[in-house]
């Protein structure tokens, strides 16, 4: 079977005063479906560059990238827009909802996009709303929910559209330390559920909740481990 | 789909900035109401000058001596001659005074006008009792006078004035008929006069030859050519052309339009360039609306949004700012117009080939200038946006 993720000797950098800065030097890393992966590392490391290559927001100088079957690195912005739409459902640090916009229509924003009816939209965002157990407040605006409400609307977010990945950057870098746990406890459900799941996270406590840890160093990686759980 | 999401998320925007969003429709508002204001009170404008112009007779030409140089009048048979003239209907000849009008001890100052008979036909006015003055009259110069309307309520409050006699500046007159009402020109009232037969004023009046006299065209069309006739006529008979005037309503109501066309046409030109002003005003508070939510425009993006959908939207919203100021202006300015009416005597006509115009044109500006705001964001790229707080 076809891997989910295929990075071959993916190389990137760019040039401040006439030299070059490499952030991702020669990364290979191979996900397949169904696994749960950490990228670990100190800021600096080139682990954000490697979530926005991953997650389609910017394309590598040099080296091969497959996501689910396509060839990223040859696709047009709006082909690239698709692949985001279709492939993956993001989970960032700081939430990113839209304020003006109730929960549902949060968790919607993807399938309009997408180009589903009303309808559908309707039912797809409150079904997954329902599996963050959040439907109860669907029509509360992103600043009358809690961080860790907020954090369980963008996931139901990234649900909603049925993506073979979810890309999840420090989910719990904005919360205390109960509501993050709640929120990997989440995470770990969603696995458990059969998501692909990578996480970007500088905590090794919450790397160690993976199934498997890839350490990024100086744009090097530098270990990849599975954890025996 | 999304673009009824898009207008609802214009919508949203706008709302939530009230005061910002008002500002930027200002300069619209004011562009369109004034656009509409000066349009409309420049075509009533017009209408009235048309109306009252043509209230004088299109179909008319009147001549005045103005009795300096050899010759200072003509006879009447002499003006009665250029009835001859091809096109013309009839020649009224008109001998003007005042006199105190008196019965009993009710008294009034109004004009006497000494004519013949074919003033009826000329000047279209008629009696509306009694009859109206007649060859006979004038050849015997008889004492009998038409009495306007207003003149007659005057003189005889509610009663008939038919059958009775005034005194005019002593002499007694026999009322023979009553006119119609016409309401006023530009020439003073039509209702406020007394006709007497041409005879018998030049005696009553003490006035010797016609100084004054209105030709009638058996169609408007005719006119031209008769003046030109006309002219060449009198200053035949007069020596120089500078001697005379000849009155053309059709030529003074297109000067006239011609003046307010202009007129107008340069003021919405300026209230035109304050439109385009407008029209920066929103390009500008789009940019600044782009840099707000580069953010927003950077998670839409990282779930889907293709460039065509961020440009849409906000076009949407330029488009929608532009044309809710358009409407509003609409609105301000009609109601502006409505005010104009009620303070000033004019009979007011709306501009509504202005109001479509006006709508259309700050729809085209909300495009125009909404174009630049929405192709930058749409250029932002997803990483650089979501990295902006």
């Amino acid at each position: 079977m076809e891997p989910l993720i295929q990075i071959e000797h993916m190389s990137h950098g760019y040039m401040m005063g006439g030299q070059r800065m490499p952030i991702l030097q020669d990364i290979s890393l191979t996900v397949h479906k169904g696994e749960f992966v950490a990228i670990i590392g100190p800021s600096g490391s080139g682990k954000s560059t490697l979530m926005n290559m991953i997650g389609c927001l910017d394309l590598s100088n040099s080296g091969d990238y497959r996501l689910d079957g396509h060839n990223v690195r040859k696709l047009s912005d709006n082909r690239l827009a698709r692949i985001r739409n279709e492939k993956i459902g993001f989970i960032f640090q700081s939430f990113n909802l839209l304020p003006k916009l109730s929960a549902v229509e949060n968790v919607e924003l993807p399938l309009i996009y997408r180009g589903l009816s009303h309808r559908e939209r309707k039912a797809r965002a409150i079904q997954a709303l329902q599996q963050v157990g959040l439907e109860e407040r669907m029509h509360h605006r992103p600043n009358q929910l809690s961080g860790g409400q907020q954090q369980r609307v963008a996931i139901a977010r990234a649900l909603a559209g049925d993506p073979p990945l979810l890309l999840a950057d420090e989910p719990t870098g904005a919360l205390d330390t109960n509501t993050g746990r709640e929120v990997m406890h989440m995470i770990k459900g969603l696995h458990a559920q059969g998501h692909t799941i990578i996480l970007i996270t500088h905590d090794l406590d919450i790397a160690d909740q993976a199934k498997r840890v890839v350490r990024i160093q100086n744009g090097l990686l530098t270990e990849d481990r599975r954890n025996e759980a | 789909m999304i673009f009824f999401q898009s207008i609802r998320m214009a919508l949203l925007s706008i709302i939530g900035n009230k005061i910002r969003s008002f500002l930027t429709m200002l300069g619209i508002i004011i562009g369109v109401s004034s656009v509409i204001l000066i349009v409309s009170l420049g075509l009533s404008f017009n209408n009235q000058v048309t109306d009252q112009f043509g209230d004088l007779g299109t179909d008319l030409l009147s001549v005045n001596i103005f009795g300096y140089g050899a010759v200072t009048s003509m006879t009447p048979e002499e003006v009665n001659d250029l009835g001859h003239i091809p096109g013309v209907g009839g020649v009224s000849p008109t001998i003007t005074g005042s006199v105190t009008a008196k019965n009993r001890n009710r008294n009034t100052d109004t004009n006497v006008e000494g004519v013949l008979p074919a003033y009826e036909y000329v000047k279209d006015f008629h009696v509306q009792r009694g009859r109206f003055l007649l060859n006979i009259d004038n050849q015997y110069r008889q004492k009998v006078a038409l009495i306007g309307s207003e003149t007659a309520t005057k003189l005889f409050g509610m009663q008939d004035p038919v059958g009775r006699d005034i005194r005019l500046n002593g002499d007694t007159f026999t009322i023979v008929g009553l006119l119609k009402a016409k309401g006023d020109s530009l020439m003073g009232s039509n209702d406020n006069k007394i006709l007497i037969p041409l005879a018998t004023a030049e005696r009553f009046l003490q006035t010797k030859g016609i100084q004054s006299f209105e030709v009638k065209a058996r169609n408007p069309q005719n006119i031209p050519a008769i003046k030109e006739q006309l002219q060449q006529v009198l200053t035949a008979k007069i020596g120089d052309p500078s001697g005379f005037d000849i009155f053309d309503a059709q030529a003074m109501i297109q000067s006239a339009e011609k003046t307010t066309a202009l007129l107008s046409a340069s003021l919405a030109g300026i209230a035109g360039i304050s439109l385009i002003v407008g029209g920066i005003g929103i390009m500008n508070i789009m940019i600044v609306s782009v840099n707000e939510r580069t953010r927003e425009i950077g998670i839409r993006k990282a779930i889907g949004a293709k460039k065509g959908n961020i440009l849409l939207q906000f076009m949407i919203e330029s488009i929608f700012l532009s044309t809710l100021g358009g409407s509003f202006g609409i609105g301000t300015g009609l109601g502006l117009v409505w005010i104009a009416g009620h303070f000033t005597p004019f009979q007011i006509q709306y501009a509504w080939s202005m109001v479509a115009i006006s709508f259309a044109f700050s729809f085209i500006i909300g495009v125009l200038f909404g174009i630049i705001p929405a192709n930058k964001a749409a250029r932002l790229r997803p990483i650089h946006a979501l990295r902006t707080d």
